[in-house]
């Protein structure tokens, strides 16, 4: 696991030295995180970096998980799916039975820190209790919800306006229905994991001839799970219309497909497509190929992300932060990613991905300062030690109202 | 400030304010409408974020007005708003104002964005904390500037406007406080918005050295 003192070498010394600066600052003050799982998914993740890099700052960072049954988890994942604006069917009995696995799980947690950060709609009813305390809650969504589910987000609602905060990925899921303070903090990419870490060049070379890439000629890559809201098969029509000028490979590489049937048969349908042109690679990668993932992105000459909704995308961050010039749709968190022209580009359809990779491909120096801007642009605003600093202001700041705080 | 030079940093934390725009007349009410430090950071973002830049893209208006409702000449009147010659937000706040009745007293209602492409209005709470560095002399301030982080830098040099109402920054007002009124005027003089800040950081680091050698 990475200490504080690691990222020295990749952020500067200045900047792990105002996190220490800032995190004196709540010196006396508890934090306690509780989400659903303590392995795997995202949140899971973020937070097992995330700990102990605050305890190496000396915040007293704590973090709990809630128990539930299959039956609890089965109604969140209906809650998950209402958010992102699915027409899910939740009964008045699925809604009693969160209330009180929620009251259950009060009961045992410990929910004394100064600060509660609660993660995800899972636990969200834990703050039911908060009436007898005095410190200060902060509810972490870590999901889209621009556009909901009225039901659903109208049941929620009720204890998202019991937090001092609610803290969201992206301008787009803020909401005008709530009373409480909204604050905009973005997910990040950790540069010392094994996705994003360095790699020697015969680790990306060995890969490289693994996948039976060629390495003389320019490499277009995707790296997303196959899903329709990725669009596989936009890409491929974006291949198509530039291999017909530039000799080039894509490559769809990612996993998910296995235990979700609308993804196997995706993949179904990309391998078929692939199997008339031995230029497109369709590389399925199981859990766990973090290390293949690191290698294809920096074997790319472009990486294109042309996902139809997204929530952050952090794969253009990864991307970028391998220096590599990204196309990707204006959708979800991408556009904080990407400052079109500047960073990398911003594209809305089939046509316009394949403009700009046919630019791309042709000016090589062009490609090459967009990717060194994105690279600088993740450095400054995505990486986990921002994170850290946004979070230790966030916490902060729930002791002061003014606009400007002068500690 | 003659007792010394206490370099500061700071850190700006984003809200969201549940407002957005999906044409230029809901763009006009959202800017009447929202804080002073929505109209701040809507138009310093980029700076901070994409320091690394020069030029700086331009304010998060006049990127929203010409590449998503591709009203280029209305977007570039709002590029064209120098900012660095405000140090009150809400003349700066004004003069967007200025430019929006204008056009869409002109044109009328003529452009609405795609669902999922509104101007989200965003603000910010600004922590200010004290550095373990002061300055005593020039030698020691040369020494120092090169330690501390972008975000001291640009609060010193672009916050400092927006705080003290004057067109000037946090080190000329020092320089000038312990007699260096030439060093002070020549660092009044950068712009620092046409320059990236590590190249704002040389360039002062340049000038107080020569001062401190001659």
């Amino acid at each position: 696991m990475s200490k504080i003192e690691d990222y020295r070498a990749i952020v500067g010394d200045d900047e792990v030295d105002e996190l220490f600066i800032l995190a004196e600052r709540l010196k006396g003050k508890s934090v306690y995180n509780i989400n659903s799982t303590a392995v795997g998914g995202g949140v899971a993740e973020i937070l097992s970096r995330m700990i102990p890099l605050l305890r190496d700052l000396d915040v007293d960072a704590h973090w709990d998980v809630i128990k539930g049954d299959e039956r609890f988890f089965e109604i969140t994942k209906k809650m998950h799916n209402a958010l992102h604006g699915q027409d899910v069917d939740i009964s008045k009995n699925d809604l009693d039975y969160f209330q009180e696995i929620n009251q259950r799980n009060s009961e045992t947690l410990d929910l004394s820190g100064d600060i509660m950060f609660i993660h995800d709609p899972q636990p969200i009813g834990l703050v039911k209790l908060r009436e007898n305390k005095q410190n200060k809650w902060i509810w972490r969504c870590h999901i889209d919800i621009s556009d909901p589910q009225k039901r659903t987000m109208d049941f929620l609602r009720e204890y998202i306006n019991r937090y001092d905060a609610a803290v969201l990925s992206a301008p787009i899921f803020a909401r005008s229905d709530l009373t409480i303070r909204q604050t905009l903090i973005s997910p990040s990419i950790d540069p010392l994991s094994e996705k994003n870490k360095e790699l020697p060049q015969e680790t990306i070379d060995s890969m490289a001839d693994n996948y039976a890439l060629d390495r003389e000629r320019p490499i277009v890559t995707q790296v997303s799970r196959f899903d329709r809201l990725k669009d596989p098969q936009g890409v491929i029509e974006v291949y198509k219309k530039v291999k017909a000028h530039i000799d080039c490979q894509l490559v769809l590489a990612g996993g998910g497909a296995t235990d979700d049937p609308e993804g196997h048969r995706i993949l179904d349908q990309i391998r078929s497509i692939a199997e008339s042109d031995q230029d497109i690679h369709v590389i399925y990668l199981p859990p766990s190929s973090d290390i293949e993932i690191n290698a294809l992105q920096r074997a790319s000459t472009v990486i294109i992300q042309k996902s139809l909704r997204e929530g952050f995308g952090l794969t253009v961050a990864e991307a970028l932060w391998k220096a590599k010039p990204v196309i990707a749709t204006a959708v979800g968190g991408i556009p904080l990613q990407i400052t079109h022209k500047h960073s990398g580009m911003l594209t809305y359809s089939i046509s316009g991905t394949a403009h700009y990779l046919k630019e791309l491909l042709s000016e090589p120096e062009y490609a090459l300062k967009l990717g060194a801007n994105g690279k600088a642009h993740i450095k400054n605003n995505f990486l986990i030690t921002r994170h850290i600093k946004d979070y230790l202001s966030l916490f902060i700041s729930l002791y002061y109202k003014d606009d400007i705080v002068y500690l | 400030m003659t007792d010394g030079f206490h370099f500061h940093t700071q850190y700006h934390l984003v809200e969201l304010l549940g407002l957005k725009a999906k044409n230029p007349e809901e763009l006009l009410s959202g800017i009447n409408a929202v804080p002073a430090s929505s109209i701040y950071y809507h138009t310093h973002r980029f700076l901070q974020q994409h320091h690394y830049l020069s030029p700086e893209p331009p304010n998060d208006f006049a990127f929203w007005l010409m590449e998503i409702l591709h009203l280029e000449s209305l977007g570039e009147e709002f590029l064209s708003v120098d900012t660095i010659s405000f140090c009150n937000l809400e003349d700066l706040r004004t003069a967007f104002k200025n430019i929006l009745e204008d056009y869409i007293s002109k044109h009328g209602e003529n452009s609405e964005c795609p669902p999922g492409f509104e101007f989200h209005f965003l603000a910010c709470k600004t922590l200010v904390l004290p550095l373990p560095y002061i300055a005593h002399n020039l030698s020691e301030f040369a020494e120092m500037i090169r330690k501390v982080s972008i975000h001291s830098l640009y609060f010193h040099m672009f916050e400092a406007r927006m705080r003290l109402g004057v067109l000037d920054n946090d080190f000329s007002q020092w320089f000038r406080g312990i007699g260096e009124g030439k060093l002070a005027d020549e660092v009044s003089k950068l712009d620092p918005y046409n320059i990236t800040l590590e190249n704002l950081r040389r360039k002062i680091t340049r000038m107080v050295e020569d001062r401190v050698q001659n």
